[in-house]
C-alpha cells in the first residue's frame, strides 16, 4: 500500500476531487496548508512598498491506495492540477505498513 | 424665515447628518483600520475606535461639550455652563446655530470629537496598552480638542481672527494626524512593522462607509439644509472621487498596477483636504483640491517614513496631517465669495486668507504635538504607554482582551 501526499493549488481541489472520483479512488482527506517553493513566494506591494510573501496557500490531499492502484491515481491528479506555471505543487508517495478499517477491525488491503 | 427660530428641515438634516457621522467611526474607522493590520490585532484596533466613541460620548455630555461651546471667555474657552446638560430642555436653540436644537447641535459636535480621537489609533495599533488609550481619550478630548474647537468653532480667537475651517480640516485631520505622529514616535516602532493587510476587504467596506458618513460631516457642517449644504455635498464627493483616482495613476506610474488599497487611501485623503473646504470652494476648486492631494499624502508615505523611520502602524499622519494641511492652505487658495460669504481666498484677492489659515495651522500644531508629548511622558511614567514584548508577539486581542478574531 502507498500513501499519496499532494500539494496542489487551492482553486483545482475541485477538479482533482471529481477526477479521482472517476477512477474510483473516494477516501481522501484534505488540509489547507501554507507553504514555499523554490521560488520563494510572490511580491505583493501596499502604500507603495514591496513586501515578499514567501509562505502561499496551498492545499494538501492524503490519499491511501494499493499498489497497484498508485500510478493511475499519481497520474490522474497531474493530469488535472497542472497547468504549467509555477506553483502547481508536488507530490510524495511513501510506503504504508498496515491500515485498519476501525469499524469493522480489518486490517491491510481490504481496509484501503 | 426667521434666523433664530426652529427650523424643522435644518433640524432633521442635523439629526441625519449626526447619525451618518456616528457611522464614520464605528463601524467606518474601526473596519478601514481593522482590515489593515494582521489578523492577531483587529479585535484590538477595532475596541480602540468603539471605546474611543463612548468615553467622548459621556464626557462630552457631562462638561466637554460645555468647555468647547459654551458662552466665549476670552477667545479662549467655553464658560462650562449647564454641566451634566442641566438646565437645557428640549425647547433651548443652540446658540451657534439658533435655527436648530442644542441637543442636536452638541451631538453633532460630539461625533466630531470622537472620530478625531478614534483616528489616532491608527498610528499606534499593535503595541499600545489598551489601559493606556482608555486613559488618552479622555484627557486628549479635553486637554486638545475641546479647546481646538473652541477656538475655531465656538467663537475663539482663530475663528474672530478670520481662519477658515468649514468641517475640519484643522480641527479634526491636522489635529489627530500630529497627535498621531507624535504618540508614534514616542511608542516606538513595533516588532513587525510590514503593512500586509489581513482582511482589505474590511478596509473597503470601512472606506465606503467614511465616504457615506463624510456627506453628514461636511454638507453637515452647514448647519442648515439648503444651498451651501448642497454645495458642500457635491464638492465632497468630487474632490473624493479625484483623490482616488489620482493615487491610481501614481500607483500605475510607479508600479506598474493599481491596487485597491491606493484607491480606497486615495479616497480618503480627497475627503480629508476637502473637508476645511467644502463650504467654501467651487466645484473646480475641488477637483483640483482633490486631484492633488493624494501626491502629497504618498510623497509623505513613502518617502517621509521610511527616511525619517518612525513607525505610524496605518498611515495616520500621511493622510490626516498631509492632506488635511494641503486642505487647510487650499481653503485660503481657492475659497469663493460667491459660494460662501465667509471666505475670500487668495485666488479672489484676499492674500491675507492665507496668513490666517497659517496661523490656524501653526497653532493646531504646536498645541496637539506639545500636548499629546506631555500626555505621552504622563502615562508611559504611570501606567506605561507599550505592552509587553511578548504581548505583542502574541498579538493583542489574546494578550490583552483573552479572545480572537477568527475561530477558522
Amino acid at each position: 500500500m502507498k500513501e499519496i501526499t499532494a500539494i496542489i493549488r487551492p482553486d483545482k481541489l475541485e477538479e482533482v476531487k471529481n477526477a479521482l472520483a472517476e477512477i474510483q479512488c473516494k477516501g481522501v482527506t484534505v488540509t489547507e496548508v501554507k507553504g514555499r517553493g523554490r521560488q520563494l513566494g510572490v511580491t505583493e506591494s501596499y502604500r507603495g512598498r514591496d513586501y515578499k510573501v514567501d509562505l502561499l496557500p496551498k492545499t494538501r490531499l492524503e490519499i491511501i491506495v494499493n499498489n497497484k492502484d498508485a500510478d493511475d491515481v499519481i497520474d490522474t491528479i497531474v493530469k488535472t492540477a497542472q497547468t504549467g506555471d509555477i506553483g502547481d505543487g508536488k507530490i510524495f508517495i511513501s510506503p504504508v505498513d498496515d491500515v485498519v478499517r476501525i469499524r469493522t477491525g480489518e486490517r491491510g488491503e481490504k481496509a484501503v | 424665515m426667521d434666523p433664530t427660530a426652529l427650523n424643522s428641515g435644518d433640524t432633521a438634516w442635523m439629526l441625519m447628518s449626526t447619525a451618518l457621522v456616528m457611522l464614520m467611526t464605528v463601524p467606518g474607522v474601526a473596519l478601514y483600520y481593522g482590515g489593515l493590520v494582521k489578523k492577531e490585532n483587529v479585535l484590538n484596533t477595532l475596541f480602540m475606535s468603539l471605546i474611543a466613541f463612548a468615553i467622548t460620548s459621556v464626557i462630552w455630555v457631562i462638561y466637554a461639550y460645555q468647555l468647547a461651546f459654551g458662552t466665549d471667555v476670552g477667545g479662549l474657552i467655553g464658560n462650562g455652563a449647564n454641566l451634566f446638560f442641566n438646565g437645557i430642555t428640549s425647547a433651548t436653540l443652540a446658540p451657534l446655530a439658533p435655527t436648530i436644537p442644542i441637543t442636536i447641535y452638541a451631538a453633532f459636535e460630539l461625533v466630531f470629537a470622537a472620530i478625531t480621537v478614534a483616528l489616532i489609533s491608527g498610528a499606534v495599533v499593535g503595541r499600545m496598552k489598551f489601559k493606556a488609550w482608555l486613559v488618552f481619550v479622555p484627557l486628549w478630548i479635553t486637554i486638545v480638542y475641546v479647546p481646538i474647537s473652541h477656538w475655531v468653532w465656538g467663537g475663539g480667537w482663530l475663528a474672530k481672527l478670520g481662519a477658515l475651517d468649514f468641517a475640519g480640516g484643522t480641527v479634526v485631520h491636522l489635529d489627530c494626524g500630529i497627535a498621531a505622529l507624535v504618540l508614534c514616535i514616542y511608542l516606538g516602532s513595533r516588532k513587525d512593522v510590514r503593512l500586509l493587510p489581513h482582511n482589505l476587504g474590511y478596509s473597503v467596506i470601512g472606506a465606503a462607509l467614511l465616504w457615506f458618513g463624510w456627506f453628514g460631516f461636511n454638507a453637515g457642517s452647514a448647519l442648515t439644509a439648503g444651498g451651501l449644504a448642497s454645495s458642500a455635498f457635491l464638492a465632497t464627493n468630487t474632490a473624493t472621487a479625484a483623490g482616488m483616482i489620482s493615487w491610481m495613476i501614481i500607483d500605475i506610474i510607479k508600479t506598474g498596477k493599481p491596487t485597491v488599497l491606493g484607491a480606497i487611501t486615495g479616497a480618503v485623503c480627497g475627503l480629508v483636504a476637502i473637508t476645511p473646504a467644502c463650504g467654501f470652494v467651487t466645484v473646480t476648486g475641488a477637483l483640483i483640491i482633490g486631484f492633488a492631494t493624494s501626491f502629497f499624502s504618498y510623497y509623505a508615505m513613502t518617502w517621509l517614513k521610511p527616511r525619517f523611520g518612525y513607525d505610524d502602524s496605518l498611515d495616520v499622519f500621511a493622510v490626516h496631517g498631509i492632506s488635511g494641511l494641503w486642505g487647510a492652505l487650499a481653503t485660503g487658495l481657492f475659497a469663493a465669495p460667491f459660494i460662501n460669504s465667509l471666505g475670500v481666498g487668495l485666488f479672489y484677492g484676499n492674500p491675507m486668507q492665507m496668513v490666517w489659515q497659517l496661523i490656524d495651522i501653526g497653532t493646531v500644531v504646536v498645541w496637539s504635538g506639545g500636548w499629546t508629548l506631555v500626555l505621552a511622558f504622563v502615562l508611559d511614567k504611570t501606567i506605561g504607554l507599550r505592552v509587553e514584548p511578548e504581548e505583542e508577539r502574541e498579538g493583542l486581542d489574546i494578550s490583552l482582551h483573552e479572545e480572537s478574531g477568527y475561530r477558522i
